[in-house]
């Protein structure tokens, strides 16, 4: 590629050492840089959180605060309409937290069913559920919501808690696809020994697909937490509005232009999922490439 | 690679069934009971769930997709007025399919032409690759939120002059209203795409690394530079990649909604009312249930039809190597 052209000419008459050196060290260049410009915008959202309010529009570029201030973060936290963000925070936790849990629990259930158990429909119902995944949600969208509606949901946490108790196609797929992966002989020893389906289950399999069930646990929190447009059909009470929610109330154009608590309160948000992106790397990059789906 | 794991299960435990289906047979009838019991017991949290949350959802939505229905009175039957009106007298449809597939086209080319080139860029087995990895993955693992996407807008202008402009003037360059330009608008969201190549990049990178290094060790021998290796190499090897990552990022492309509704809120003059976006105005900000849902199906084929034509079009260009060639 690229390198080897610039670095050829330059390097002509040294050492093959020294050019290799030199490729090494334009390819570090090149893709370091880059990485900075795809950074850019998050890091300068992180800056201007930490500048003055009177900083931000004057040097907007910098990504160093002149006299780094923490007063955004304490403004910001306060919130909007007597609700401040340790309830929204709250809701979200509650929201991502039981709604992973549900999904994860479940879909293992499943797809032990799907990928060791034999029963009468069991291809017909796998290839069923791989058509879900294709189905998008907009068609979905309309009828759940007056079947939730009628149900009386409507401002409460159970439309996007209810249904993740039934599994989700996608972590029912990559759990399949682990398990798959496993021997066979385990659970057919085990069935010898005398140990029953449910019993191959809880004591085999369960703790063998602990990195698949981590990976689904990962990708179920991402996106839940991160989800808007659930709670913004669900949810019209701002008490019980998730972080996405309150953010956008927040920034909304006729209730704030305090852009550095908007900012503060943007990276706070994001907080929960970088740690978890930078604990569990391994797992996200495995679970894509291997599922190929979605992010 | 992904797609070549999608087997159906059957396929794999066939030879084993045959096997255990001689033994089996004296006590038949009560085991296989059983066992078609306990698979369904453990299937039914999916099974119950797709009953009420997709089927009956799905039964519904079509039925509503020919009413006239706001969520309080009932439903009343209207044929195929919602689909006369959607095609023949509402312009902001049009507008909306128009800006949908202007951002299709745009935005998704361009996302895994980023993707692909990245990707080689990592493959290549350097020092601090993870590091690199992780860090062009950044962007898209956040850029789905609320956060990025008010940022975002923040960049281009919103309020204030934005960071773009800040930059642009620095360099003594004219001020770009981008936001409140319909010609540019648009641009905004494609390069946020563009900048969340993430996952197609990490899929891409796991086509690559399936490539044996001997074929380009060949190549070189034989005196191919870098443009013929991967014009004949790294590319009709990777479509089986480019495909899927082609369907998936399309398919995710005809849905966007979140990144529109809050960087540009479909403005201005509708150039970026994404159809996903015109549905839900219709549907929960004016309560056009029937036309919203009668949108949805039309959005369902749309997308249809076009994953199909992808796939019809692949025997042409996609090289299966297990089929010795071309198919």
């Amino acid at each position: 590629m690229s390198t080897t052209e610039v670095a050829r000419p330059r390097g002509r008459g040294m050492s093959k050492r020294t050019r290799e050196a030199l490729k090494a060290c334009l390819y570090h260049l090149i893709v370091a840089s880059s990485c900075f410009v795809m950074l850019y915008p998050i890091l300068w959202m992180v800056a201007s959180s930490l500048k003055e309010t009177s900083e931000i529009w004057t040097k907007t570029a910098s990504l160093i605060p002149s006299r780094p201030t923490l007063d955004h973060y304490v403004a910001g936290w306060a919130g909007f309409g007597g609700l401040s963000f340790d309830l929204f925070f709250r809701n979200s936790f509650i929201v991502a937290g039981v709604g992973t849990v549900a999904t994860v629990a479940s879909s293992a259930c499943v797809a032990y069913a799907f990928a060791k158990l034999r029963f009468v429909g069991r291809d017909f119902w796998f290839s069923v559920m791989l058509l879900t995944l294709m189905l998008p949600a907009q068609v979905l969208m309309i009828p759940q919501y007056i079947l939730f509606s009628k149900l009386g949901w409507i401002n409460t946490f159970l439309p996007l808690l209810i249904p993740r108790f039934f599994g989700g196609a996608f972590f029912i797929f990559l759990i399949v696809q682990f398990m798959r992966g496993l021997p066979a002989e385990l659970d057919e020893a085990a069935e010898i020994d005398g140990c029953g389906k449910v019993g191959i289950f809880f004591r085999i399999i369960l703790p063998l697909i602990q990195p698949a069930l981590i990976t689904a646990a990962i990708f179920s929190f991402y996106w839940t937490w991160e989800d808007f447009m659930g709670p913004l059909i669900y949810l019209q009470n701002p008490r019980l509005y998730t972080v996405s929610l309150a953010i956008r109330a927040f920034s909304d154009p006729s209730a704030g232009t305090n852009w550095g608590a908007i900012f503060a309160m943007s990276t706070l948000s994001l907080v929960p999922v970088f740690a978890i992106f930078v604990s569990f790397q391994r797992y996200l990059v495995q679970g894509i490439s291997t599922t190929g789906l979605k992010g | 690679m992904a797609q070549t794991r999608i087997v159906p299960v059957g396929k794999a435990g066939k030879g084993a069934e045959a096997q255990v289906l001689s033994r089996r047979k004296a006590r038949k009838g009560q085991r296989e009971r059983q066992e078609n019991l306990i698979g369904y017991l453990f299937l039914s949290p999916w099974l119950i769930g797709f009953f009420l949350f997709t089927l009956l959802p799905i039964l519904a939505s079509l039925v509503l997709a020919f009413t006239d229905y706001n969520l309080f009175s009932t439903p009343r039957w209207t044929g195929l007025a919602n689909f006369e009106r959607m095609f023949f007298a509402d312009r902001r449809y049009w507008r909306s399919v128009k800006a949908t597939f202007q951002y299709v086209l745009t935005a998704v080319p361009l996302r895994l032409v980023v993707a692909l080139g990245i990707a080689m860029l990592l493959n290549r087995g350097r020092r601090f690759i993870s590091l690199y990895r992780a860090a062009y993955y950044a962007p898209s693992i956040v850029g789905g939120s609320v956060a990025v996407a008010v940022m975002w807008r923040q960049v281009w202008g919103g309020q204030n002059q934005g960071l773009v402009n800040y930059v642009l003037q620095a360099l003594g360059l004219p001020y770009v209203n981008w936001l409140a330009n319909p010609a540019t608008a648009i641009w905004t969201l494609v390069i946020l795409a563009a900048w969340q190549f993430g996952s197609p990049m990490l899929i891409f990178l796991a086509g690559l690394k399936q490539i044996p290094i001997e074929y380009y060790e060949a190549a070189s021998i034989d005196g191919a530079g870098a443009w013929a290796r991967f014009s004949s190499i790294t590319l009709p090897l990777l479509t089986p990649v480019i495909l899927f990552n082609l369907v998936m990022q399309m398919i995710s492309g005809f849905l966007v909604f979140t990144q529109a509704y809050l960087v540009t809120g479909g403005r201005p003059l509708d150039s970026t009312l994404f159809y996903a976006l015109y549905l839900y105005l219709r549907a929960f900000e004016v309560h056009e249930m029937g036309y919203g849902s009668a949108m949805a199906w039309v959005l369902l084929l749309i997308i249809a039809f076009f994953t199909a034509l992808v796939f019809r079009s692949s025997t042409g260009w996609v090289y299966y190597e297990s089929a010795g060639g071309r198919a």
